[in-house]
Parts: structure tokens; C-alpha cells; sequence
């Protein structure tokens, strides 16, 4: 479905427009407060947005540095072209170990492979650990939101979804922390027991092989400390050159994204640690587009995406559709320039439309990706790749092209016209005709009169 | 997988060109050791009541009682510590040495977890756990519901720069690390954070003032 007839359906859900507007409501304030107490902002989005700009350039002696420490820790790397390598390395590792169940750390990236559908071929079940990512598994739905891929409910309607489900019987009252208390119960014995967890990464310092996972409801520790095997997927982005490189995205991303000083819990491990956390690590290097999106000088600054979410929380658009109209794990303003270049432009040419271009995408961002910028220059892509494919404009202008370049032609065309002006223009264009009057053609054309009229003495007779 | 890597380093070779523009990074942010205007011991304490989680500061000879009443409070009688944890004493609780290191189910078993910590960081209310000495190891932390901090106020550093600095070491080493600001908590629900999901619960924080 294209951007604006999803976004027709969604803008229909009255209910879905009410928690949409509660909830980031909340968030825009929260967040103004958290950004608005650090005099150095300004100072480190300058660090955040040159940093990932360098990674970019230097991608590939920064992969290859990574790879070296990891490996040198005790760690396994592996490469990925595309989501059906990365999602068989990762069924490889869990039938190698035997394990029928993994518990998942929310991450996009394996979001965006599909991972759980293809560990379910292979009759292994993922168990989302993350709150909002088990509302929606138990729902059977996707995720709406980059930070709260439930954000699309609220709390009455988790609360019927969990007394429905995992909380069976039972009564869960009004208050969030009654909810957060059942899925503590629920996944208790899961992250006890199972013996794989897979995550996504937040960072990966190349320079020590240090990987590092933000979260607040300890669930992501859970996974990251007790199994025996952890498998990492992450996008070949994410890395940061220097451990250094930390001090200034611990502090741009937890501020960004739940708008806190500090999330509760940030996970980081090197490799493996003998007697503490899992016995094998193995670490999944994702392109799966990602070089196309590299390859565009302009747009590969989607690529310095931090996945906070601000320029969710503030998009006109998104705060109105909600996540679902821009059907991809990536949604917003972020999503709108980030999911056609992954894709290929044909695969979404109508989510670089997806926004008014009023900027405040731009504002919040804390590695300053300019988001209206690229938008205009993909909607330049779009009408590029579309010239070139044969369409009945282009045919109808190359037409006129040839009947305006000569004069026979011209006139006959006039001639034509004034015959058969009705029924040849609304067959023609049933669309355009639909909506529109066309211009009565006179009786006689300029030229004809011009042909016809008795000339002034002494001028000749033109054209 | 030798040609995926190879296959992948080469499109993204291809894709950067021959000589992509390396821009240096200014660092005109508040850096490591940048004087900070507030006195870091209140700034830590304010920070960690934020979060809700408790927190007292306490003179050395004051600590196993202030241990003792926070323990009595939460009905915790068996708490586990770090098996390199120094000789903490708390009266009435017993204390269970992670050595030989204590099973999954020991530990959810048990009623809570007193440890040490690597640092804090003051602006943002941080406890550093560096999988050493007396933060032990990872799992020690995590499973029991109410988490025990003792923090030394010489410990504490005043921002996430100087932070991140102190712990190079520790990186480089190739120990683990767990940032703790506050008890487990989540935003799933409405945008609003609430405290306690899956890690502890209850996070108390004892500063201890020499």
C-alpha cells in the first residue's frame, strides 16, 4: 500500500490518534527538559554527527579493527550480505547447540531480517523479552514506534491484551506497574532456562571489540549475562571508532530517546569472560543494504542514525498516522528517508513524501541528520527513475514535442482537435477529464483568421 | 562466510569511492576533567533519588548499621555478595558468598545483593559495575530483586566524560560493565516510565563519606 492510503486508514483510528497524541506529548516535554539542562548540547551533536560521518568513511578499516578485537576476545564474527545469510548463521548457532527456544533483546535490525519467522521455519521459537515487543508478539502485531513498538496501545488496552494471555484469570488493576509486574513473572524462568539469547547492538567500539547495548528494564542484561550462547546482529553502521567515542553518545542517546539523564541499565561486554556472562559470543555483521544507502553522497547520513526516536515523537505526520502507515520496522521521519534507500526507491516511492518538511525532524536530531534534506533530494531520485521508465505522460509529452516542432503538423493537430475534442480527450485521459473541463475549442483557429482576413495595404499577407 | 566478508567489505569500498573526505571531530563539548560547578557527592545523591531508588550517605563506622536497617525494612535475611567482596557485616543477615559461584536459582532464591561499585558519575546518578573486586560478577547483581550499593565518595567523578575516561582501562582489560541509573524500569506503557520490570527492583545506595 502506498504511504497516503495507509495513512488514510490509520488517520481513521480515533483511538489510535488519541494515544498516539497522549503518549508523544509526553515524551516532547520530557525530552525538552533532559536536553535542555546540557549547556553543550549544541556541542555534542557537532561530536555525534563528525564522528558517525568518519565511521562512514572509514568503514571498512573500522569493521576490519572490530572484527580483530572481537575475534582477539574470544569472540565469533560473522558477515552477512542479506537477511537470509544473517538469519542462517543465527539458526546455524542455535541447532548447533541444540536450543529450541532463544530469548530476543529488542533490536530493529533483526526486526528488519524477519529473524523470528525464519527461526520458526526452522522450528525454533524466539521469545521477545523486551516489554513492548512481547505486547506485540502476544498481540500478533508489528511495531509502530522505534523506542515503544506498542506505542500504538495503551494501557487499558496492554491490560486486556495480558489478562487475555500471559496473565490468565487474573486482575491486573490500573496501574502500568501491575503490567510490568506480570511480564516479570512471565519471562522469569525463560531468561533462568534458555540457553541462547540474540540482541542488537546500540554501539560497537572497533577499537576495543567492546559491544554496547542501552535498555532500561534489565531484560536486555538478562539476555546479554545469562545464556550460554549470545549472538549479536548488528548493522555494519553501528559502529564507534574509539571507546572515548562513548562519552558523547551516552550521553546524546539516553536524553534523545526515554528524554532520561541516564537509561536505567547500558550493557557492555567484550568477547567472552570466563566465569562471567555467556561461554560463546558470536557477533553478525549486517549489510542488507545497508552500501546501497552508503553509496548516495547525500543520503548516506541515514546512516548515522542512533535509533533515539525524537524525530518521531515531533513529526506532525507521524504523530497523527502513527507507525503502521509507513509499514517498515523504521518509521518517522528517519524511516521515511532511511526505508527506500534499504529497499530500492521502487520498493517505497511515496515515503519520501511522507512529511510537510517543516524541519523539527532536523532540530532534535542528536547527530544532526538533515532529514528535510535528503527527503527533497530522494523525492528528486523518485522523479529521476520515473522519467526513465515509459509512462502515458511521457509518451503524451514526447507527442507534442513532435506536433509543436512543425508547423504542418501543428495545424493539422488544431484541425483534429476541433473535430474530435469530447470523445478523443476523454477517452484519452478518464482520469485527468474526470475532474476537469476541458477548453471549448473556437470555431476558427488564429491562424485561419489570420489567412482569411483582408489585408492592410501595402503589408504582406503572414505568417 | 569468507565470501560474505569479502563480498560486503568490497561494496562498501565500492561505495565510499577511492577517496572519501575524513572529517575531523571538534570536541568542544564539556570534556574529561572539565571543572564542574556543583559539589559531585550532593549532585550523585540528588541524581540517584531522582530514579526513586534510595539512597543515604553514611560515614565508614556508620555502614553496617545503616546495612542492618535497610535490610530489616525489606525483610531481606539472606542476601548474596561478591566473592572477592571485602568484610562487610551485617547484623542479623546472612551474608552468602558468591564462591563457589552461586546457580541461577540460588540467587533468585535469595532476598537480595549487597555490592560495591568500580565509580559513579555525579550529573547523571550512575553506578559503574566493572566485573571485578567487589561489583562481582555480572549475574550476582542482576537476579536478586533488591540490590545493596555501597558507593566510596572518593569514587564518585562529576560527568559521563570522566566516566567513560576512568574506565579505559577496564575495556581494554576486556572486563564487562553495567551502567546502573536507578531500579529496573520501562517506558513501554503510554511513554511514562515505571519502576521494576525484570532487574532489581529495588535499588538502595549507601555513599560512604570517610
Amino acid at each position: 500500500m502506498s504511504f497516503p492510503a495507509a495513512a488514510r486508514e490509520a488517520l481513521a483510528d480515533s483511538q489510535l490518534r488519541r494515544n498516539l497524541g497522549h503518549a508523544t506529548a509526553t515524551i516532547r516535554a520530557k525530552r525538552e527538559h533532559a536536553v535542555g539542562e546540557v549547556e553543550d548540547w549544541e556541542a555534542l551533536r557537532d561530536a555525534g554527527s563528525a564522528i558517525k560521518a568518519r565511521v562512514m568513511a572509514t568503514l571498512p578499516e573500522q569493521l576490519e579493527r572490530l572484527e580483530a578485537a572481537v575475534t582477539a576476545a574470544g569472540g565469533i564474527v560473522h558477515w552477512a550480505r542479506d537477511a537470509a545469510e544473517a538469519n542462517g548463521i543465527v539458526a546455524d548457532v542455535a541447532r548447533e547447540h541444540g536450543a529450541r527456544q532463544v530469548i530476543k533483546v529488542k533490536s530493529l535490525a533483526t526486526d528488519e531480517i524477519e529473524l523470528n519467522d525464519a527461526l520458526a521455519g526452522q522450528g525454533i521459537e524466539a521469545i521477545e523479552t523486551d516489554l513492548a515487543e512481547l505486547i506485540n508478539q502476544l498481540g500478533h502485531e508489528t511495531s509502530s514506534h522505534i523506542l515503544v513498538p506498542a506505542i500504538h496501545k495503551n494501557r487499558a488496552e496492554i491490560r486486556a491484551l495480558f489478562e487475555r494471555t500471559i496473565a490468565q484469570g487474573e486482575h491486573l488493576g490500573w496501574e502500568a506497574t501491575a503490567i510490568a509486574e506480570a511480564a516479570r513473572r512471565h519471562l522469569r524462568e525463560k531468561f533462568l532456562t534458555v540457553p541462547m539469547a540474540v540482541s542488537g547492538a546500540n554501539f560497537a567500539i572497533a577499537e576495543t571489540g567492546t559491544i554496547c547495548v542501552v535498555e532500561s528494564e534489565g531484560n536486555g542484561r538478562m539476555c546479554t549475562t545469562l545464556p550460554d550462547v549470545l549472538v549479536t546482529v548488528m548493522g555494519i553502521e553501528k559502529i564507534l571508532p574509539e571507546w572515548r567515542d562513548l562519552e558523547v553518545f551516552l550521553q546524546l542517546l539516553p536524553r534523545s530517546s526515554t528524554a532520561e539523564r541516564m537509561n536505567p541499565y547500558t550493557s557492555l561486554w567484550t568477547g567472552v569472560r570466563e566465569g562471567d556472562g555467556p561461554r560463546e559470543f558470536h557477533l553478525v555483521l549486517l549489510d542488507n543494504g545497508r552500501t546501497d544507502v552508503l553509496a548516495d553522497e547525500v543520503g548516506r547520513q541515514a546512516l548515522h542514525c542512533i535509533r533515539c526516536s525524537a524525530c518521531l515523537n515531533v513529526c506532525p505526520v507521524y504523530t497523527r498516522t502513527g507507525g503502521h502507515a509507513y509499514e517498515s520496522v523504521y518509521p518517522g521521519p528517519i524511516g521515511a528517508i532511511l526505508t527506500p534507500q534499504l529497499r530500492g526507491l521502487d520498493q517505497a516511492p511515496t515515503l519520501p513524501w511522507a512529511s510537510s518538511l517543516c524541519g523539527a525532524c532536523y532540530e532534535v536530531c542528536p547527530v544532526k541528520i538533515d532529514i528535510p534534506s535528503v527527503l527533497i533530494h530522494l523525492r528528486a531520485r523518485v522523479v529521476e527513475e520515473h522519467k526513465r521508465r515509459v509512462s502515458p505522460e511521457a509518451l503524451a509529452m514526447a507527442a507534442m514535442g513532435r506536433v509543436f516542432g512543425s508547423q504542418q503538423r501543428y495545424e493539422r493537430a488544431q484541425k483534429l482537435k476541433r473535430l474530435g475534442r469530447g470523445p478523443i480527450a476523454n477517452a484519452a485521459l478518464p482520469g485527468w477529464s474526470a475532474m476537469r473541463d476541458l477548453p471549448q475549442v473556437p470555431a476558427e483557429t488564429f491562424r485561419e483568421w489570420w489567412r482569411s482576413r483582408t489585408p492592410p495595404p501595402g503589408r504582406d499577407p503572414g505568417p | 562466510m569468507s565470501g560474505a566478508r569479502e563480498a560486503v567489505l568490497a561494496r562498501v569500498r565500492a561505495a565510499l569511492g577511492p577517496a572519501p573526505a575524513v572529517p575531523e571531530i571538534p570536541r568542544a563539548y564539556r570534556g574529561v576533567g572539565a571543572s564542574a560547578d556543583f559539589d559531585a557527592i550532593d549532585r550523585f545523591c540528588e541524581r540517584v533519588a531522582d530514579y526513586r531508588a534510595n539512597v543515604q550517605r553514611v560515614v565508614r563506622g556508620e555502614l553496617p548499621r545503616a546495612l542492618m536497617a535497610a535490610c530489616a525494612q525489606r525483610e531481606a535475611r539472606r542476601i548474596a555478595v561478591p566473592a572477592d567482596a571485602p568484610a562487610w557485616t551485617v547484623d542479623g543477615v546472612e551474608l552468602v558468598r558468591d564462591d563457589p559461584p552461586l546457580s541461577y536459582r540460588r540467587l533468585d532464591a535469595l532476598d537480595g545483593v549487597l555490592s560495591g561499585c568500580a565509580l559513579a558519575i555525579a550529573e547523571t546518578g550512575t553506578i559503574v559495575l566493572d566485573g571485578a573486586g567487589a561489583c562481582g560478577r555480572r549475574a550476582l547483581t542482576l537476579v536478586p530483586d533488591y540490590h545493596l550499593c555501597v558507593v566510596g565518595s572518593r569514587d564518585i567523578v562529576p560527568s559521563v566524560a570522566d566516566g567513560v575516561a576512568a574506565l579505559a582501562a577496564v575495556a581494554a582489560a576486556g572486563r564487562p560493565m553495567t551502567l546502573v541509573s536507578g531500579p529496573s524500569a520501562t517506558s513501554d506503557i503510554e511513554l511514562d516510565r515505571v519502576e521494576g520490570v525484570h532487574g532489581p527492583r529495588t535499588l538502595d545506595v549507601f555513599v560512604v563519606v570517610d
